[in-house]
């Protein structure tokens, strides 16, 4: 049976079509996997069928019945859920009361039947798998807990589609597991589910089939089975890449730029000790909670450590402030780009101007040289290859994550660093973008700046690499060289210690 | 920001230029005005002569100069008022400011004061006596005393932005609290009561003139002074200079970039390096020193140095008027000249709404529902831009 039918829709903005001409059926009791670059259309074909947008042509058809939504709700009701990348949930709420959000159970007087609502909400925590008070506040919960909340909220609604849009991303990978499971018994249950992810391994293995988006146009939709992964990516391309990651064009230095000595903050990183070297790419792999943010967010001053000493380009910094780690040298792309990184609201150039502003001004009067200033941006703008409309016009927020994520680089190179700590940087970011990510960091590498990336994906520092260090529990507790990579051990050494204190998070 | 405006206006000509096929002109010219920069301003001048054509006395260039010199003293305080709002924040406590530096003022400069008035004051015996303020007939006297109101009110943000960024306070909290206290403090100074005797050079500030007009017949031998309007006075040159520099450190300088950063986003202005603390301070501050530039302007025109300047419903204008103007209460969105058209169109409706001779009551809700329609209009307007700029 077809759960959803959408027939030649199409969508543009500002005369460019986002959508073109899509026609695609989603069928009950089946996983389908859409993927695409990002601004290839698979977000605006999601806002389409939850009502946030309307089809300029094209009809759709939900469950037999001809579907029009014009606004979210529509689609709630209709019976359409969406998991989203950024959770929709209250955190200040509890599960059940996020779960019923949309209808509370009523007693007879009609006020809320809190007793009906934790035996509900109960059985539906159970049919995904999270064992775990409905009372709990839900700011109390993990990332990947809240995801099966969502899930469950999904269901109370008894939704017969459910779009997951890059479930996985800030996931463990256990937590991936039990996801892939929930959605498989969804299948099961006869629940029509359509798949977003960059992760195009695990589109190919859970989808039934798979239809792939470039330039806002369907470029295929076959069943899985015809698919690899090699034959995915020259679809989304439209061209095949050769390598997932550049060659690196220069070999490290043996001067250190940044040296790191015993810091130490109680609970969150022991010990730490190492020293990041000009023209170097030093990764940081450990498991969510391994303290690998929380060690680069001490360095560059965000969070205070009690012992150690840090020394950038040979000056002990002592316990520095964001503000002097950028004068003396630092950038830090954060994981957050959204709430940490941009300004999504305002116009790309003031954007990348953001940190290397004072350089644009004299001094006295701190008055901006506004054509400096645009000048400046547009150069790190097309350094980077940025995708946009006119930089001092397009807003941030109307950028792909891609491209956004270039606009926080730009924001950083503008003020010339010569540390660069980039965390999770290809986080949501389609396979195209994140090769130009990966050749930008190599050539900050080249020109002499030190580079210290973050990643959960291991396949990405081993792509990208000259040294990869292993955290866990707070602590560095291994190092691989680049001649020596090795997924599994690298792996084991990230899980030992997790697993023997019988916590993994 | 002047970027900002840029990019609405180029926007939404990419989008006149290719209308939807279905909208009449008709539909295209109300989107085309409900989307100007100037939107305030067409609304102003368009309800100015709908209300000229009703009352007549509206029109006549005494009323329309009156009401140019009632905008002044709101403008300076809107603006500082404005700058706030850009940073995410609130100023609660302009009007106690106005009030406190109204007295701070007088008291130093007073020429005269009435023993049987001001005998329960504490101030009197010690700065107050029968000869009047601290420096009472000084030539220095004008000149120390606006300074010192500009200090003080200055002073007075510095406390808010100190306390907002040093506690990790709220500022509706912090300011609630401070004009609390101001208030009250300047009434118990006072005792309630107005200080006047005030210089001639310092009621100038207030009403001076610079260039006048005289509308009338040429062959009046003798022209009343009652006929000569004020066209440039001190306030004009005052207020309008303070809205020309405010706009330009607004748009043109590094500290008026990191307000909209701060209000904007404040953790990844943070990381960024932008001083957020810094910032919130120095505008805080300049929320104050408006504040103390409006005392001025008011004490000035009413001839004293009055405890109870800035309360009544002085707050509600003045946010109103940002509002109107199209200041975002949720930060990171604002502009002087918007503000500007927000206090002009204040002034006229408050000019209206007097003609109509409503009694005072009706006259604040008229004002509330009018604030609350320009902000249903102003997320209408984010609305329909969003849409437009959405790839």
């Amino acid at each position: 049976m077809t759960t959803l039918t959408v027939h030649e829709i199409t969508k543009a903005f500002f005369g460019i079509a986002a959508v073109k001409a899509v026609s695609l059926s989603v069928e009950a009791g089946q996983i389908l996997g859409l993927i695409g670059q990002n601004g290839a259309g698979k977000s605006t074909l999601m806002n389409l069928i939850g009502g946030v947008v309307q089809p300029d042509s094209g009809t759709m058809q939900f469950n037999g019945a001809p579907y029009t939504p014009r606004i979210p709700s529509d689609a709630v009701h209709a019976g359409i859920a969406f998991i989203h990348q950024e959770l929709n949930l209250f955190t200040n709420l509890t599960i059940a009361e996020n779960i019923f959000i949309a209808g509370f159970p009523r007693t007879r007087f009609g006020s809320i039947d809190r007793a009906a609502m934790r035996q509900r909400a109960k059985d539906l925590l159970a049919s995904v798998g999270l064992e775990m008070s409905s009372d709990t506040p839900v700011e109390r919960i993990a990332p990947g807990e809240r995801q099966l909340v969502e899930i469950a909220k999904a269901l109370y609604q008894d939704a017969s589609l459910i779009i997951f849009d890059e479930p996985t991303t800030s996931l463990t990978a256990r937590e991936t597991e039990r996801l892939f499971a929930i959605m498989r018994q969804l299948r099961e249950q006869g629940k029509a589910l359509i798949y977003i992810s960059h992760i195009l391994g695990d589109v190919l293995k859970y989808a039934d089939s798979i239809a792939i988006m470039r330039d806002g146009a369907l470029v295929a939709h076959e069943p899985a089975s015809a698919f690899d992964v090699n034959r995915m990516i020259a679809l989304m391309v439209g061209r095949s890449i050769e390598q997932l990651y550049p060659p690196r064009t220069a070999p490290p230095t043996s001067e250190p730029v940044l040296q790191v000595e015993n810091v130490t903050a109680a609970g969150v990183v022991e010990n730490i000790t190492f020293d990041l070297l000009r023209g170097e790419v030093l990764g940081v792999f450990g498991l969510m909670g391994s303290g690998r943010t929380e060690l680069v967010r001490i360095l560059f001053g965000l969070e205070p450590f009690e012992r150690g000493k840090i020394t950038l380009n040979g000056r002990d910094v002592g316990l520095p402030t964001p503000r002097e780690s950028i004068r003396a040298g630092m950038a830090f792309v954060t994981e957050n780009r959204r709430e940490e990184g941009l300004l999504m609201s305002i116009d790309i150039a003031n954007n990348i101007g953001m940190v290397a502003l004072p350089q644009y001004a004299d001094r006295l009067l701190q008055i901006i040289r506004q054509r400096d200033l645009s000048d400046g941006a547009g150069r790190m703008a097309g350094a980077l290859q940025l995708k946009s409309g006119d930089i001092r016009q397009q807003n941030v927020k109307a950028l792909s994550g891609g491209n956004q994520q270039k606009v926080v680089i730009a924001k950083w190179l503008l003020n010339a660093p010569t540390v660069f700590i980039l965390d999770e940087p290809t986080r949501g970011i389609d396979v195209g973008a994140k090769y130009e990510i990966y050749t930008i960091i190599d050539r900050l590498a080249a020109e002499g700046g030190g580079v210290l990336i973050i990643s959960s994906e291991l396949e990405e520092l081993m792509g990208m690499c000259d040294r990869i260090l292993v955290m866990s529990r707070g602590e560095i507790v291994g190092q691989f060289a680049r001649a020596d990579f090795n997924d599994a051990a690298i792996l084991r050494a990230a899980f030992r210690e997790a697993e023997s204190n019988g916590a993994m998070s | 920001m002047t970027d900002e405006q840029l990019t609405a206006t180029s926007l939404r000509d990419g989008a006149r230029g290719r209308p939807p096929p279905s909208s009449s002109w008709l539909m295209r010219l109300a989107r085309g005005f409900l989307l100007s920069d100037y939107f305030v301003l067409y609304l102003t001048l368009i309800f100015f002569v709908v209300a000229a054509l009703i009352f007549p006395t509206l029109p006549l260039p005494l009323n329309i100069a009156n009401q140019l010199q009632n905008m002044y003293p709101l403008l300076a305080v809107a603006i500082g008022q404005t700058f706030v709002l850009i940073l995410g924040g609130i100023d609660l406590s302009v009007g106690a400011i106005m009030g406190i530096t109204s007295v701070a003022g007088a008291v130093v400069m007073a020429q005269t004061l009435d023993a049987s008035t001001f005998d329960k004051s504490p101030l009197w015996g010690n700065l107050l006596t029968p000869a009047g303020g601290v420096l009472a007939g000084q030539p220095s006297a004008v000149l120390v005393g606006v300074i010192v109101m500009l200090t003080l009110g200055t002073l007075i943000g510095f406390l808010n932005g100190f306390a907002i960024t040093r506690f990790n306070l709220a500022p509706f909290m912090v300011t609630l609290v401070t004009a609390t206290f101001f208030a009250a403090f300047a009434l118990w100074l006072t005792q309630s009561r107005n200080i006047s005797g005030l210089p001639p050079a310092f009621l100038d500030l207030g009403k001076g003139d610079i260039v006048s007009i005289y509308l009338g017949v040429k062959a009046t031998p003798e022209i009343a002074r009652r006929d000569i309007l004020p066209f440039i006075t001190y306030p004009f040159v005052i207020a309008v200079g303070l809205a020309v520099v405010a706009q330009f450190i607004l748009s043109r300088t590094v500290f008026g970039r990191r307000m909209f950063f701060v209000g904007t986003n404040r953790q990844a202005s943070v990381i960024s390096g932008v001083p957020t603390r810094r910032t919130i301070i120095a505008v805080y501050m300049f929320s104050g020193f408006c504040a103390a530039v409006a005392s001025i302007l008011y004490s000035a025109r009413i001839g004293f140095g009055q405890p109870s300047l800035g309360g009544g419903n002085l707050l509600l204008d003045v946010i109103g008027a940002a509002v109107i103007g199209g200041t975002s209460l949720f930060g990171g969105k604002g502009s002087v000249r918007g503000t500007f058209f927000g206090v002009a169109f204040f002034v006229l409706l408050l000019n209206i709404l007097n003609a109509m001779r409503l009694s005072p009551f009706i006259i604040d809700a008229v004002k509330g529902m009018f604030i609350l329609v320009a902000a249903l209009l102003d997320i209408t307007r984010t609305r329909l831009l969003d849409r437009e700029r959405r790839a």
